[in-house]
């Protein structure tokens, strides 16, 4: 079930161990193993509920904003089991999140990249200025808004209100990124920019991208996983899986569009 | 070619007369507030002047002015709102966005209803119990207003928590994965979006304190006082209950005097629905999603 070829050379950035999650009595997700290498984009597909965004959920402890979610296994990240951390701010803080559709929280687009830093006790305005400009710039979006930093982040468009939030992750210095279907409410131009974007940033941190279309895990992921009805059924090089070496057939269906 | 049928004709007539029957119940609602206004202003319009409101009733209360239950009336409202807002906005905060869904939850959210539910007469009598008597305050505004924030704390609590839930959802999560502790989600991001509804609901009960009678009866409001109250310790006139005095209690008021104090009693309160009013729209107009 593990991808075949495990270069020793790279660093394990995450560790999941038989993690199963429940709403209630009802499963979501059941014994799921894998792991994330350092400076990888580590693809999920798979066709809608079957437990993509739980499992981005439980990653960085959300889970415990959702009453009737548990969750059963270990996650290591960076070594540590997480739910171990004493503090699960500074967890969350080491993990950015985008969400499929884009949150530009009710500020300026510069408090919407400086809120992360500020609350982290940055205070200088000199500091703040190059936190946010240097986001913005690796969310390719600067040059967009650099003369209106102190217009509502509400207020762009749809595709940048997405990179936006986007550099608001970053500004928080994660190691990781969760990216949850990040280009469902994005033009195909912008989406494309994003995913150069991401190309550039796995050279500095490790990403973990769930995406619909499964043409956009081939163009980035380095590593795929399929989840199937809260299983994952397969995980293995994105390219091999795509060039029609797939350990399960109900793999090679998916991602020829036959079903999901 | 289209024609319409039977049912097409029958679904129109009754839309239409439904529509009918809306607007007939809503002009229904407006001709009582434009009748007790009109009354109000063609009775008592004539008497009221800046005298009327800067000087003290005279001649056993059967002429001069109304200053002592004006200056009152604004004590009783301040000190209420002192010790309703804080601790409604605190206790919404809890329920809204720290509260899980538990049933110690429902049962503070069922005690809040009932404590809304409860007459002010009631409330009076508790007032007289606990703030006069037991913690000693006498009848001075300081029991009064007490009873007042008691009484008006649900509303508060009430509308202050919708005014919380009406910032989506997605900004908290988003703030949260941020690694903001709930505190710090509350005070950059839910606080500063839901301050207009929450002000709104404070002017309202603002409103509502201002023109109770009973719980200040027996608590803090004064029958006649010719002097103003140094001290939230001591008693006070109030507009709401000289409106009641003038009207039933005293023989030889002129007819126009009670239109006139419920004139001015009707003005604060309007002036104040206005202000809340204006107030939204302001902060409307600036909503950031």
């Amino acid at each position: 079930m593990v991808g075949a070829t495990e270069s020793p050379n790279q660093a394990t950035k995450l560790e999941v161990r038989d993690l199963s999650i429940y709403y209630g009595d009802q499963p979501a997700l059941q014994n799921i193993n894998l792991t994330v290498r350092e400076h990888e984009i580590f693809g999920i597909i798979g066709p809608a509920n079957s437990g993509k965004t739980s499992f981005l959920r439980v990653l960085n402890r959300m889970e415990m904003f959702v009453p009737s979610m548990k969750v059963k296994g270990q996650i290591l990240f960076g070594g540590r089991d997480i739910s171990k951390w004493r503090n699960v701010y500074a967890l969350r803080r080491l993990i950015g999140v985008v969400f499929p559709l884009p949150v530009g929280l009710p500020l300026s687009i510069y408090d919407n990249v400086s809120l992360s830093p500020r609350l982290a006790g940055i205070r200088k305005r000199a500091d703040l200025d190059i936190i946010v400009e240097k986001c913005l710039r690796r969310a390719a979006l600067w040059d967009e808004v650099k003369d209106r930093l102190n217009s509502l982040g509400s207020l762009l468009s749809g595709g940048q209100q997405q990179r936006l939030t986007i550099a608001r992750a970053l500004s928080q210095n994660p190691q990781l990124l969760l990216l949850d279907e990040f280009s469902i409410a994005v033009d195909p131009v912008t989406t494309m920019r994003i995913e150069d974007v991401l190309k550039e940033l796995k050279k500095e941190i490790t990403i973990i991208l769930v995406t619909n279309l499964v043409q956009q895990a081939r163009r980035l992921a380095d590593r795929t996983a399929f989840f199937l009805s809260g299983r994952c059924v397969e995980i293995g090089e994105t390219e091999q899986m795509f060039s029609g070496k797939t350990e399960d057939p109900q793999t090679q269906a998916y991602l020829e569009g036959r079903f999901g | 070619m289209f024609t319409a049928t039977e049912l097409n004709i029958r679904n129109q007539k009754i839309e239409r007369r439904v529509k009918l029957l809306f607007l007939l119940m809503t002009i229904l609602l407006v001709i009582p507030v434009i009748l007790i206004l009109g009354v109000l202003v063609y009775e008592g319009g004539p008497l009221i002047s800046v005298d009327f409101l800067l000087t003290d009733p005279k001649d056993g209360m059967t002429a001069g002015g109304i200053f002592p239950a004006l200056v009152g009336t604004i004590w009783l409202v301040i000190v209420a709102l002192l010790v309703s807002v804080p601790i409604g906005v605190a206790a919404a905060l809890y329920l809204s966005e720290y509260a899980r869904d538990n049933w110690l939850t429902r049962v503070i959210n069922l005690a809040i209803i009932n404590l809304a539910g409860v007459p002010s007469i009631v409330h009076a009598l508790f007032g007289v119990g606990a703030f006069v008597l037991f913690f000693g305050f006498g009848t001075s505004i300081l029991a009064a207003s007490l009873t007042l924030a008691v009484m008006t704390l649900p509303v508060v609590i009430v509308s202050t928590r919708e005014a919380l839930q009406a910032v989506p959802q997605a900004f908290r999560e988003a703030c949260w994965n941020m690694g903001a502790t709930r505190w710090q989600t509350i005070r950059h991001v839910v606080l500063p979006n839901s301050v207009s509804g929450i002000l709104t609901g404070v002017i309202l009960e603002v409103s509502r304190t201002a023109g109770e009678t009973a719980p200040i009866m027996f608590t803090g409001a004064a029958f006649f006082l010719p002097f103003l109250p140094q001290t939230v310790l001591d008693q006070t006139m109030a507009m709401s209950l000289h409106l009641f005095v003038v009207s039933t209690q005293v023989p030889g008021v002129p007819e126009q005097l009670p239109f006139s104090v419920a004139l001015v009693l009707i003005a604060i309160v309007l002036t104040m629905n206005s202000i809340s009013i204006a107030f939204r729209i302001y902060l409307r107009g600036k909503k950031k999603w």
